[in-house]
């Protein structure tokens, strides 16, 4: 096990350092250089020429190239151009925010996604199957930021169920421990603070998890329509085990191998949605973070956004094949 | 009742015996599966609509109306009215005619990002796969890396290298999300193929190695490229509108697409809703299209799948 993850962590290196490679390369390869790509309208020749002796970039490409690395692996990522305060502390700060979201977007996908899938391949061809496949073909094709315009204009305008944006509504006085809302909320026993947290985050969180749901819908739906015609399930049946048991401990157990994949790939999908989702709800986390980084050409912002998010996504997908080992038993890691 | 089975079966027999290619087979369970109709359908009245809407709008894309801008204020977009089936838009442009035309477009960024895509992904993945080697080595360690970025981070980072946003920067980016899901996707049923028999036994009659691979090999390979692409379409299309609405799509305000629309539309959400709503369900129905041919084209082609 323990072997299995050292030789998994040593894989994981060449890739980002690639990685590093791609991203310094991209950098290299703006518009006029970076430095005029920093400068932007103030750009001159001399400054141009100052900002390249200052940044190191009339060195050779290859020391530049190591210096890079040297900077990237102690964290430090410079400083965003637009707020000129240190990336790494930026985003240390907006990360509880998606956290927040992209782990109740994903209990959300992962709560109602499985038992859906289990209940549309136990009635195949039924009105509940038809009607799930048909939903879920649905959820992958709606834009994530019009159906965040349209719950918000629904739920939180047309209804005024819940906030329409934000994080905490500005009336509640909350103390801040940990950076996550909720939590704090509960941590500091101001319950009133927390309950209002949920209830912003409730609408972003559904935008955020219908596409990971409707993925998770149709793999769990192929998986347990696989394992439903396999010959142990038949046998399980027929020796008279409770139909309970046969779900539990033979269906479910086995059709939940390339589900727990397809949990994992979703980390990126939500990443990814959360740009779009947290624009919508001015959010205030990552998401907003990569979407101002773009309009307002912050290099420095958008490089660090991009390595750390192929950290993050390498490192889950570590995760979830580790979890191999718990659900199958059979798989010796 | 029992001739008719007499004939079912003797034609069932028949077509055992006139040894149908995989394809042939593959077109006959498409024609009798109705989503791969309803599929079919969608994707070729898009089509149709696209290729005709020069004919059929009845103005230009960038034509501003006086009859419209005149009741443009803010608060209010006018709605339908004579001349004007669907109203203006937010600069006082016939919206009916806007999204005919749009469809062009959109079907536009759609196909030229999944046909580079394509393209790139198949060369890519016809070296590694032809290859093996080093050279498998290194094309596939780059496409694990670019699979391991968040494909809209990877469109995202491609469309803010150039220096203004265009229809162009968009289509690039879109075409390389979709290259090492091509490029891996051909060098795995590419490897499949080495060592099968008919490549043996083509390699042993002697024929050289650039036809092997090109007249041997990736015919029998690309089948599953090909369903890939068709569901790649529809991401392309949904994945050019999420650029549009980060700030990074086409920045020429006369032109007409869906995703641009709807990206555009959001700012009159609550003045004119249809703005956003009919360029979004256009979007949902062309993506389903495409989904839904994608995915009964994946089933036909799977030799598993007797359904």
């Amino acid at each position: 096990m323990l072997r299995f993850v050292l030789r998994r962590l040593v894989q994981v290196v060449p890739t980002l350092l690639l990685l590093s490679l791609l991203v310094f390369a991209w950098l290299r390869s703006l518009p006029g250089g970076p430095a005029s790509a920093f400068l932007g309208d103030r750009a001159t020749p001399e400054r141009i020429a100052e900002l390249n002796r200052v940044l190191g970039l009339d060195q050779p490409i290859f020391v530049q190239y190591g210096r890079f690395l040297g900077r990237v692996l102690t964290g430090d990522f410079g400083a965003s151009t637009i707020t000129g305060q240190p990336v790494l502390a930026e985003i240390g700060r907006a990360l509880p925010a998606t956290v927040e979201l992209s782990v109740l977007a994903l209990v959300i996908a992962v709560a109602l996604g499985i038992p859906l899938g289990y209940l549309a391949a136990q009635h195949r061809g039924g009105p509940v199957d038809i009607a799930t496949v048909i939903g879920t073909l649905i959820g992958v094709a709606v834009p994530v930021f019009f159906l965040g315009y349209l719950l918000k204009a629904f739920f939180a305008v047309e209804l005024g169920w819940f906030p329409p944006s934000g994080r905490l509504s500005i009336d509640v006085d909350a103390t801040n421990v940990t950076g996550f809302v909720v939590l704090d909320g509960l941590l500091t026993r101001e319950f009133d603070a927390s309950l209002d947290a949920l209830s912003h985050l409730v609408l972003p969180a559904v935008a955020l998890a219908t596409i990971p749901l409707a993925v998770i819908v149709r793999i769990t739906r192929a998986s347990v329509l696989d394992v439903l015609g396999s010959d142990f399930v038949r046998t399980a049946n027929s020796k008279g085990l409770a139909p309970g048991t046969v779900r539990s401990r033979h269906v479910l157990r086995n059709a939940l191998l390339p589900v727990s994949t397809t949990i994992g790939l979703q980390v990126g999908l939500l990443l990814a949605g959360a740009v779009l989702t947290e624009k919508v709800f001015v959010w205030g986390g990552i998401g907003t973070l990569l979407a101002d980084a773009i309009t307002l050409k912050d290099y420095p912002r958008l490089q660090a956004l991009l390595l750390l998010g192929a950290l993050v996504y390498v490192l889950v997908n570590l995760l979830v094949d580790l979890s191999y080992a718990i659900i199958d038993p059979r798989v010796r890691l | 009742m029992s001739t008719t089975w007499a004939t079912r079966r003797k034609t069932r027999i028949d077509d055992l015996s006139a040894g149908r290619s995989l394809t042939s087979e593959a077109f006959r369970r498409l024609r009798r599966d109705p989503v791969a109709l309803t599929g079919a359908t969608i994707v070729g009245v898009f089509v149709v609509i696209a290729a005709l809407a020069p004919l059929i709008a009845p103005h230009g894309a960038a034509e501003a109306f006086p009859a419209l801008q005149e009741n443009l204020r803010p608060g209010s977009i006018p709605g339908p009215q004579d001349g004007f089936p669907l109203g203006g838009d937010q600069l006082g442009r016939d919206f009916y005619s806007r999204m005919l035309l749009a469809s062009q477009q959109t079907l536009l960024v759609g196909v030229l990002a999944t046909v580079i895509g394509l393209i790139v992904g198949i060369v890519i993945g016809t070296l590694a796969g032809a290859f093996g080697g080093w050279v498998d080595t290194v094309l596939m360690r780059v496409t694990d890396v670019l699979l391991a970025v968040p494909s809209l981070l990877l469109a995202i980072s491609v469309a803010a290298l150039a220096a203004s946003p265009s229809q162009t920067t968009v289509i690039i980016a879109v075409a390389v999300v979709g290259v090492p899901i091509f490029a891996r996707l051909l060098r795995g049923s590419m490897l499949s193929q080495r060592d099968s028999d008919h490549v043996i036994a083509a390699t042993a009659l002697g024929v050289k190695r650039p036809a092997v691979v090109l007249r041997h090999m990736l015919p029998n390979a690309i089948g599953p490229v090909i369903v890939q692409a068709t569901l790649t379409l529809a991401t392309a299309i949904l994945d050019a509108a999420a650029l549009s609405f980060l700030g990074l799509g086409d920045a020429d305000p006369g032109r007409a697409e869906w995703g641009l629309m709807l990206a555009q539309a959001q700012s009159y959400l609550d003045v004119r809703p249809a703005l956003a709503f009919y360029p979004a369900i256009a979007i949902i129905v062309v993506a389903l299209g495409f989904t839904l041919l994608g995915e009964s084209l994946r089933e036909a082609l799977d030799p598993k799948g007797s359904r």
